[in-house]
């Protein structure tokens, strides 16, 4: 057990003394956090909205007032040239066009019905579905408003009229940064747990340092856990930084179950720790093992929930996101932080990353070999 | 104390030349034993199975009593190791160095000083330095007083001479003396055939083979042939027209000058025959070999 302190011992040291390593793990975990979730927002607003209007009348100014009130879209070019429309997609001028055509009003009262059109640049495919989504919304308001200008409407309803109140639980406001911080959170904690500790390993492979343990009476997995640990704990350090940003900065605040999150996170290091020591045993230069680390980085991220839902991949890349452990640390920080999850409640969840962690960690002990 | 036996090893894929090929070596207790050979000769190889990192693909090893396959544990107790490239921990201090080797081996400097205290006394001023910074030389030191802290009774240095300076080489082997002196046996590579001579026994090595085993004087002796040393003007001219030179077994340029080995020792023959081929004669003498003259004659062989 000493030569297991002694490694450990001489770790910190290290660690402590390499201003590189200091600097990733207090700085990054700050920043990302403060930074990412602002930008990483799928809410989209500032829509430019083109109108060409060919009828002029009332209808049709109040149409476009409308649209100048409403915070989602804003009214960027406006016309009364049919041609225009196109251009001011192609440079850009416009996310989407709607045109009023001509005696748009007089066809609206003789027909009781009008068309309008509304084209969008559906390039981003998100921004362009939300778009024609929040456009028909304002229209349809519009409509409303003018069917209660014709005529009034009788005290009671003369049919059965159904209203939907949707209550958003967990995120009140259905704030998406409050979806996204604790997920960056759960990507930091893999950043500095799994990658640290592998570069860690690898870097005594470049050096030859290992030659010399490997010569001392040092076990196997003495070597392995006082490289283990410190990063372990690391990842605590970080979690508990990453917590204080976002209650500071986004307001989050993690209630009484935060203990849940270290109970979690404790066993998810050790899991994520076991693949970064796996992925220093096949590598042998830093170079190589910070191009796998990224490979992988991006894998996991992607196929993780942090930023698709997991039901909507196709199923093969479903059955990847369900053996991927950042998608059980990503959920679990979001069951934690925002319903305020039980321990009970995250079982589910702490059995698979307890399997996940055995794996992992055994084929790192079983492919560490101190010969060749 | 060291015995190698008809090890074999080759890296990569069959049909290569193997990195070792059926080595015999035996090191007494106590001795001070090199193993001699150009780059590349296997040596290292040789090294690192006999520090039980790597596995023979064919024969055994034992030191003392242990088989480096089997009783790698008990071995690794008694083994000091430095090998070629530095490897201690460049950002760790020069105490911190030498005090984590000397607790991962169970022991502290205190217990051990009087091994290293000769070579630590020069380490001293620069004791809460790192590691990397300290000069080649010092770096060298300092990796031998690593491999010495837990008091091994074997010490394997692979190339400790190799980038060291005249004068640094000089005191390293003043070392290895006193260590010798204090019953440790050394086995030691180097790729300086001048240091030959300060082995109390030596192995010739090269492509994987022992071309050679004994004293230095034992060595020296094997060689024969008598040997010229000659200094000319034209020192290529001179070795072309000697090449093709009846009762001449050979001609090699030895730094500036050339070694002509030959059975008929008449130096005035030589020069008469570099006379007629117009090449200046400085100076002709009779030599004893030296380590380098019978590599390269068993070679030849």
């Amino acid at each position: 057990m000493t030569a297991f302190f002694l490694i450990l011992k001489k770790e910190f040291r290290q660690i402590f003394r390499d201003p590189a390593i200091l600097r990733l793990i207090f700085l990054m975990p700050v920043l990302q956090l403060i930074i990412l979730p602002f930008a990483a927002d799928y809410e989209v607003k500032n829509i430019k909205v083109g109108i060409i209007d060919l009828d002029h009348s009332d209808y049709s100014r109040s149409l476009i007032t409308k649209f100048e009130n409403s915070s989602y879209f804003k009214l960027a070019v406006y016309s009364s040239d049919h041609h225009q429309a196109l251009k001011w997609l192609e440079k850009e001028e416009a996310d989407l066009v709607i045109e009023i055509p001509p005696r748009f009003e007089s066809t609206l009262i003789r027909e009781n019905s009008a068309t309008l059109q509304l084209v969008v640049n559906a390039v981003n495919g998100t921004k362009g579905n939300l778009g024609a989504a929040y456009t028909s919304g304002v229209i349809q308001q519009f409509n409303q408003e003018i069917r209660k200008d014709w005529f009034e409407f009788p005290r009671f309803n003369p049919e059965p009229f159904i209203t939907v109140v949707p209550i958003s639980l967990y995120n009140p406001y259905s704030d998406y940064q409050r979806f996204m911080v604790p997920g960056i959170l759960a990507v930091l904690l893999t950043m500095t747990g799994g990658f640290l500790s592998a570069l860690n390993i690898v870097k005594e492979k470049e050096l030859g340092t290992i030659e010399q343990l490997n010569v001392s009476p040092i076990r196997k997995y003495q070597f392995i856990l006082g490289k283990l640990v410190p990063f372990w704990l690391l990842g605590f350090v970080i979690l508990t930084l990453g917590l204080v940003v976002s209650y500071v900065v986004h307001g989050i605040a993690p209630g009484t179950n935060i203990g849940n999150i270290y109970i979690f996170t404790a066993l998810y290091l050790l899991a994520i720790v076991g693949f970064g020591l796996l992925l220093s045993n096949f590598t042998s230069t830093q170079q190589q093992a910070m191009m796998v680390a990224f490979f992988f980085m991006l894998i996991f991220i992607l196929l993780s929930g942090l930023y698709t839902t997991i039901e909507s991949m196709p199923p093969w890349a479903q059955k990847i996101a369900y053996i991927n452990p950042l998608t059980y640390m990503v959920d679990a920080m979001r069951m934690v932080l925002l319903k305020g999850a039980t321990l009970r409640d995250l079982l589910p969840h702490l059995r698979v990353i307890a399997a996940i962690g055995i794996v992992l960690n055994f084929l790192a002990i079983w492919t560490y070999h101190k010969r060749s | 104390m060291i015995e190698v036996s008809g090890i074999y090893k080759s890296f990569g894929k069959k049909g290569e030349i193997p990195a070792l090929n059926d080595v015999y070596l035996d090191v007494k207790e106590g001795e001070l034993f090199g193993v001699i050979g150009p780059d590349g000769a296997g040596k290292t190889t040789l090294f690192r199975i006999i520090t039980t990192l790597l596995l023979p693909d064919k024969g055994y090893a034992r030191v003392g009593r242990y088989d480096v396959q089997n009783d790698f544990r008990a071995l690794r107790k008694i083994l000091g190791y430095m090998p070629g490239r530095f490897s201690l921990y460049q950002d760790l201090s020069v105490a911190e160095n030498l005090a984590f080797y000397a607790s991962i081996f169970n022991t502290t400097i205190v217990a051990n000083y009087h091994l290293i205290r000769d070579i630590y006394v020069q380490l001293e001023p620069f004791k809460d330095r790192r590691a990397g910074a300290l000069s080649g030389g010092m770096k060298q030191k300092l990796a031998l007083c690593c491999a010495l802290i837990h008091k091994p009774q074997i010490l394997v240095l692979d190339e400790p001479t190799t980038g060291v300076d005249v004068v640094s080489r000089k005191e390293f082997w003043q070392m290895l003396q006193r260590l010798k002196s204090e019953g440790i046996t050394i086995l030691v590579s180097t790729p300086y055939m001048d240091e030959a001579s300060m082995c109390e026994r030596l192995a010739l090595i090269q492509q994987g083979r022992i071309l050679s085993k004994g004293t230095p004087a034992g060595i020296l002796s094997d060689y024969s042939g008598r040997l010229l040393s000659v200094r000319t003007g034209d020192i290529y001219k001179a070795k072309l027209a000697l090449e093709n030179a009846a009762d001449v077994d050979d001609v090699y340029i030895f730094g500036e000058s050339l070694h002509v080995k030959t059975q008929n020792l008449d130096p005035a023959r030589i020069e008469r025959l570099l006379a007629a081929n117009s090449v200046e004669v400085f100076d002709i003498k009779v030599i004893p070999p030296t380590i380098e003259d019978v590599f390269l004659a068993k070679l030849q062989s």
